[in-house]
């Protein structure tokens, strides 16, 4: 007598299966992720507590969480948008690095006079981020849409070329005294942060969260209206649920690809503008440490639901900020992917029922 | 400036892309699109580097390089051919792991002297005027391995039998199948060996090109240009092998271009300001884009490159089963 | 084994597949070096039963005989080494190798540098013998459909099968192609193979086969009739058989204006072959215009041009204006409905609800269309209003469409395209596949619609709906139109000649 697995077309998911899964595959990822931690003789149970403390502790701990979270929250709405039409921009890195460009020309130039008051630098920054981000998102998908050129590697290879150009910028035109950033914003172009407050809140001194949050909370509410309320997010989703079926509903793909990127672009911009605008508080290398990629992943956790990007956001923030904390450094890495690996991989238990059968020897 | 040098340079650095996109080739020839090339070729590197040190030996660093990059590869088979998932995810995810592993098994190993691939002369061919001292003189095994890696490479693809059976998997995996190739067994093969090359070339980095281990500055994005180098290629090995030598010679060209006070007769600019080499480090990436733009224009004609079932998760039967 | 046993022998096969009876009792018998052809309609069982004869469908009971050995197949490959090879109606070929590359596919041969030279002299050979006569170091996709076929042969006949299986082949070739097959045909059987031919075009039969079974919703209608003293009348019967005409009742009614005209339309196909040749037609407001026809001449093209979704020359008119060559959306705001061939891949989007399934066609029209955003809430009353007038069952309107039975899912997809009072309706296999409870709701449907004064081109491969529910009746065979009859005087055996290709009958 011999067992078989057998696999059967699920005609019913459960309503709690998807995010039963989702929720198994971090806990799963966790548990294995100590385990090599162990193989390799760190104490697991002793760094997640580490993990714990340097993530959630305090305010303060936890705050910089936050501060990492943002601008995961804003490429994990982003990348939602694109994946959500089946579109591969994985060039979030770069149009991150594109808006953060975009905003320090308000700043460098300067675009406006930096007396002018706070709204008016701001919104300029966040205007000239969205755009330069929404260029580096509308490049891929014009291609695509006129000449159907592959938008992973064209997302790609704008990554590499913007951060170039980001560094001929750092390196030469705007380079403070030599060194490889540039001076220091004016404290016009900083995003308000919660230790500004320190006075009026004695709490919130040292607390570094930024106005940027608040931007990505508005970026999931509006994506999440998209998609549930708007027209477009309709068409959206009518088209990559099934493009055959868009077009016979007298949908325009080509406009919706071109659109889509841009927008998505325009949303990585948006994060690399609050990043420098509420964090770094000028142009320099570094300014991201994979965060269009850890975007990639949150958006897939989340389901592509834009609310549910943030908490996940929350999560993977806290991996990067142990990630500093906490050696190995790669440790987060290590996760995120183990996290997604087994996400993927528990689709598997959403489309089919698994069965253990046993097979007749006649049957064979 | 130097030509010979930069040839030189150019062809050693150029094997590791050579390498990893050859992997890619054969991994993207079957019909699977693994976008983990970075994460295995960074695992590659960390292990081959880290069991040179602990055997002594750079060659056994070499084979567990190899081993671990296909090893890894095998978790993106199983996800895609057995599970369906989306190929395109599924690499990223593969990516993340890789440079994780690497990162966290390679936890302390920065600054380690382990023995290094030793260089060797090509008798004879080495006084081949001008060519012989860039093309066999001091360079790895590994990088003469790569001349013939290329023509067989090719040669297995277009004239052999296995060749052709991978060519049928990825092109029009129901034709073989009901010809009784077992296309399932095929793909994962073809996915094994495209990471056992990426592990490959890790390693060639790290204890040959640029010896050393940098965490994840060691490979630093080759992993991604191999991949965009295969569709320049249009799934070809000697372009690729042509695309990965220029892109070294271009990157050490960027370094030697600083060096002279004039060009051509002319005032350099990079001489004066080194900053503008920014701008040639950005062409190759510019030029793959313009590449992508005429090549998919050529596939859309002729039919050729990308193979057909690239991506698509083969399922058997319609009806029934 | 011994020299009277037939080259095939299947008896009472039965295979099922969930809910429906594919093959019932089943017999067929290949006598060694005839043709024998497998005549019936789309989804009578015809490939069903002979990819079990391939070795890709087990049946459920019944016993398959090979030359009087009782055989049991598990996969392609024991039925190529019994000598059974089977020409797929969708070629089985890899479009970016040679011809010989692709017949040397999955053979143990050569062992591992292909030194090609020497299987082009043996495939050249092999060419001779049968008169298949194509260039063996040419890629396939440099080749015809036709040549693209003979490959197909080829390959079955270098494994050394001596029993071929051909799944339509005539489907896609042009008629000077369908000639040479011919040829090739009676050259192979007068070499000893035997041959099954599937088809359901009858001038074939009659021209070809020697011996005939029919079979007719998984049936036998008739087992291996020899082919003498057969007329095409009979087998047509056979074939389609006269079921039970469903008792619409049509009133007739005075026509109104024309609203779909078209005038000397050709396109091709998605192979690029000419699908649709000089097609002109006219459909009056509360006019039921059908189209009869053998699947696969021209029908999905001639729907597809209308509703903007392929380029073709000619021109079209609704109302006045010409949408030809326009994007869909053009044809969707003249007022024109269509009931898509594919209700799956084309008519709805499987992991999105019912709500938005039916709101695809007027999401932008006020007052689910609200500006920029989509009023849901209107959206969500509306279609649990279709529901329940057009008898939906599904758990609720957030149901993924993907999860409604076939029959539902039509109802679905014909309640959003009459709801919003079409000018012009489209209808392609609207009843395909549906149970007759369904079939009877949607014909009734369509009446409905037609006394509201649309126009409707009913497009179908079931002749009998088309006779009942059309007040014009249009034959298509091969892309042209073969003639237009009124319904009231109808006979259902000159259509069955037109169907096959004849312009007029002539007894």
């Amino acid at each position: 007598m011999a067992f078989r697995i057998r696999t059967e077309q699920r005609v019913e998911v459960p309503k709690w299966l998807p995010t039963a899964t989702s929720i198994g595959s971090v806990i799963i990822a966790f548990i294995l992720g100590g385990v090599i931690f162990k193989i390799v003789g760190g104490k697991p149970l002793q760094a997640l507590s580490f993990f714990y403390q340097a993530v959630f502790g305090n305010w303060g701990v936890f705050s910089d969480t936050l501060v990492k979270a943002t601008p995961l929250i804003i490429i994990g709405v982003a990348c939602a948008v694109a994946f959500k039409m089946r579109l591969w921009n994985i060039g979030a890195e770069g149009q991150f690095y594109a808006g953060a460009f975009g905003a320090s020309l308000v700043v460098l130039v300067p675009l406006v006079p930096l007396d002018s008051p706070k709204v008016l630098v701001i919104g300029m920054m966040m205007l000239m981020g969205m755009i330069f981000g929404g260029i580096w998102g509308f490049i891929p998908g014009y291609l695509k849409a006129k000449y159907k050129v592959n938008e992973i590697i064209t997302t790609l290879m704008l990554n590499y070329i913007i951060i170039n150009w980001n560094n001929f910028w750092i390196f030469d035109q705007w380079s403070d005294r030599g060194f490889q950033m540039t001076a220091t914003f004016d404290r016009v172009a900083w995003l308000p942060r919660l230790a500004d407050y320190a006075k009026e809140v004695k709490a919130f001194s040292g607390v570094t969260l930024h106005l940027g949050v608040i931007f990505g909370i508005i970026a999931a509410i509006i994506v999440w209206w998209i998609f549930r309320y708007s027209r477009w997010g309709y068409e959206i989703k009518l088209i990559g649920d099934n493009p055959n079926a868009a077009r016979y509903a007298g949908i325009d793909i080509s406009k919706n690809i071109i659109l889509v990127m841009a927008f998505s672009g325009a949303l990585a911009g948006l994060a690399g503008m609050s990043e420098i605008s509420g964090v770094v508080h000028r142009l320099q290398e570094s300014i991201s440490p994979g965060y269009g990629f850890t975007g990639i992943i949150v958006a897939w956790l989340a389901k592509l639901n834009p609310f549910t990007i943030i908490p996940v956001s929350v999560l993977f923030a806290g991996l990067i900020v142990a990630g500093r904390e906490i050696q190995p450094t790669g440790l987060s890495f290590l996760l995120q992917g183990i996290i997604l690996f087994l996400l993927i991989s528990s689709d598997v238990l959403i489309r089919y029922k698994i069965r253990l059968v046993r097979v007749d020897k006649e049957t064979e | 400036m130097n030509f010979e040098i930069i040839l030189h340079a150019g062809i050693a650095t150029g094997s590791v892309l050579l390498f990893a996109a050859i992997g890619e080739i054969l991994t993207e020839r079957s019909g699977i699109l693994n976008l983990g090339v970075e994460g295995m070729m960074l695992l590659g590197a960390m292990a081959g580097f880290g069991t040179s040190l602990a055997t002594n030996s750079a060659w056994l660093g070499v084979a567990v390089a190899v081993l671990a990059g296909g090893l890894l590869s095998l978790a993106h088979g199983l996800v895609t051919i057995h599970f369906q998932a989306d190929q395109v995810v599924s690499g990223l995810s593969l990516t993340f792991l890789g440079t994780g592993l690497a990162l966290v098994l390679g936890e302390g190993l920065t600054g380690q002297t382990p023995p290094l691939l030793l260089d060797y002369n090509i008798p004879v061919l080495q006084s081949i005027p001008f060519l012989g001292p860039a093309l066999f003189q001091d360079h790895g095994l590994l990088v003469y391995a790569g001349y013939l890696l290329t023509p067989f490479t090719w040669f297995y693809i277009q004239k052999t039998r296995p060749g052709m059976h991978l060519r049928a998997v990825g092109e029009k995996p129901a034709a073989a199948d009901t010809l009784g190739v077992n296309v399932y067994g095929l793909r994962y093969l073809y996915v094994f060996v495209g990471g056992c090359l990426a592990g490959l070339s890790g390693a060639l980095i790290s204890l040959s090109v640029s010896p050393g281990w940098y965490s994840s500055q060691t490979t630093s994005g080759q992993g991604w240009i191999a991949i965009a180098l295969v569709i320049f290629a249009q799934w070809n090995p000697f372009r690729a092998a042509l695309g990965g030598y220029l892109f070294g010679m271009l990157r050490r060209l960027i370094l030697d271009l600083q060096g002279p006070r004039l060009l051509f007769g002319l005032v350099n600019p990079l001489y004066v300001n080194s900053n503008y080499s920014f701008f040639l480090i950005m062409t190759p990436y510019i030029l793959t884009i313009i590449a992508l733009i005429f090549g998919s224009r050529a596939i859309a004609k002729k039919r050729a490159g990308s193979p057909s079932a690239l991506g698509i998760p083969y399922i058997r039967g319609e009806r029934g089963q | 084994m011994n020299s009277t046993s037939p080259a095939v022998e299947m008896k009472d096969i039965v295979i099922e597949f969930p809910g429906v009876l594919a093959n019932d009792h089943v017999n067929l018998t290949l006598q060694e070096g005839e043709i024998h052809a497998l005549l019936g309609e789309n989804g009578a069982g015809k490939s069903t039963l002979m990819n079990a004869l391939a070795g890709l469908y087990k049946p459920a009971s019944g016993t398959i005989r090979v030359r009087g050995e009782l055989v049991s197949f598990n996969s392609p490959r024991d039925a190529i080494l019994k000598g059974i090879g089977m020409v797929h109606q969708h070629f089985m070929l890899v479009p970016t190798q040679t011809v010989t590359e692709n017949i040397l596919l999955g053979l143990n041969e050569p062992r591992f540098v292909m030194s090609l030279n020497k299987f082009d002299q043996k495939i050249l050979d092999l060419e001779e013998k049968y008169g298949l006569f194509v260039d063996p170091t040419t890629k396939i996709w440099q080749l015809s459909v036709g040549e693209q076929q003979r490959v197909e042969i080829l390959k079955t006949l270098y494994r050394g099968a001596n029993i071929l299986i051909m799944d339509e082949p005539t489907a896609v070739l042009s008629p000077r192609e369908i000639d040479e097959l011919m040829e090739t045909m009676r050259s192979m059987t007068d070499q000893g193979k035997s041959i099954i031919f599937i088809t359901h075009k009858l001038g074939e039969v009659v021209d070809i086969a020697d011996r005939v079974t029919v079979l007719r919703k998984g049936v036998v209608t008739a087992e291996g009739e020899s082919m003498k003293g057969v007329t095409k009348k009979d087998l047509a019967q056979r074939m389609v058989g006269r079921e039970v005409i469903f008792t619409v009742e049509r009133e007739s009614h005075e026509l109104g204006d024309v609203v779909m005209e078209m005038t000397d339309v050709s396109a091709l196909n998605n192979r690029g072959l000419p699908a649709l040749k000089d097609v002109s037609l006219s459909v009056r407001s509360g006019e039921i215009l059908g189209i009869a026809g053998v699947g696969g001449n021209g029908q999905s093209e001639l729907a597809e041009v209308i509703t903007g979704l392929r380029k073709c020359s000619g021109k079209i008119f609704i109302q006045g204006e010409e949408i030809s060559n326009q994007p869909p959306i053009k044809a969707i705001n003249r007022g024109v409905s269509h009931i898509p061939e594919d209700r799956t891949a084309v008519g709805t989007a499987p992991s999105l609800s019912l709500t938005d399934n039916t709101i695809m066609k007027g999401y932008k029209k006020h007052p689910i269309g609200d500006g920029w955003r989509i009023n849901f809430q209107v959206a969500q009353k509306h279609t649990s209003k279709l529901k329940d007038k057009y008898n939906i069952i599904a758990p609720s309107v957030n149901t993924p469409a993907g999860k409604l039975s076939g029959g539902n899912l039509q109802k679905l997809i014909l309640a959003r395209e009459i709801n919003c009072e079409p000018r012009f309706l489209v209808a392609m296999q609207p009843t395909r596949g549906l149970d007759v409870g369904a079939i009877e709701d949607i014909r009734a449907l369509l009446l409905e619609q037609r006394s509201h004064g649309a126009a409707i081109l009913l497009i179908s491969e079931e002749l009998e709906e088309v006779l009942s529910l059309s007040d014009r009746i249009a034959v298509i065979s091969e892309g042209k139109i073969m003639g237009i009859v009124d319904s009231e005087d109808v006979d259902i055996d000159k259509i069955g000649m037109m169907m096959a290709g004849m312009q007029e009958i002539r007894e």
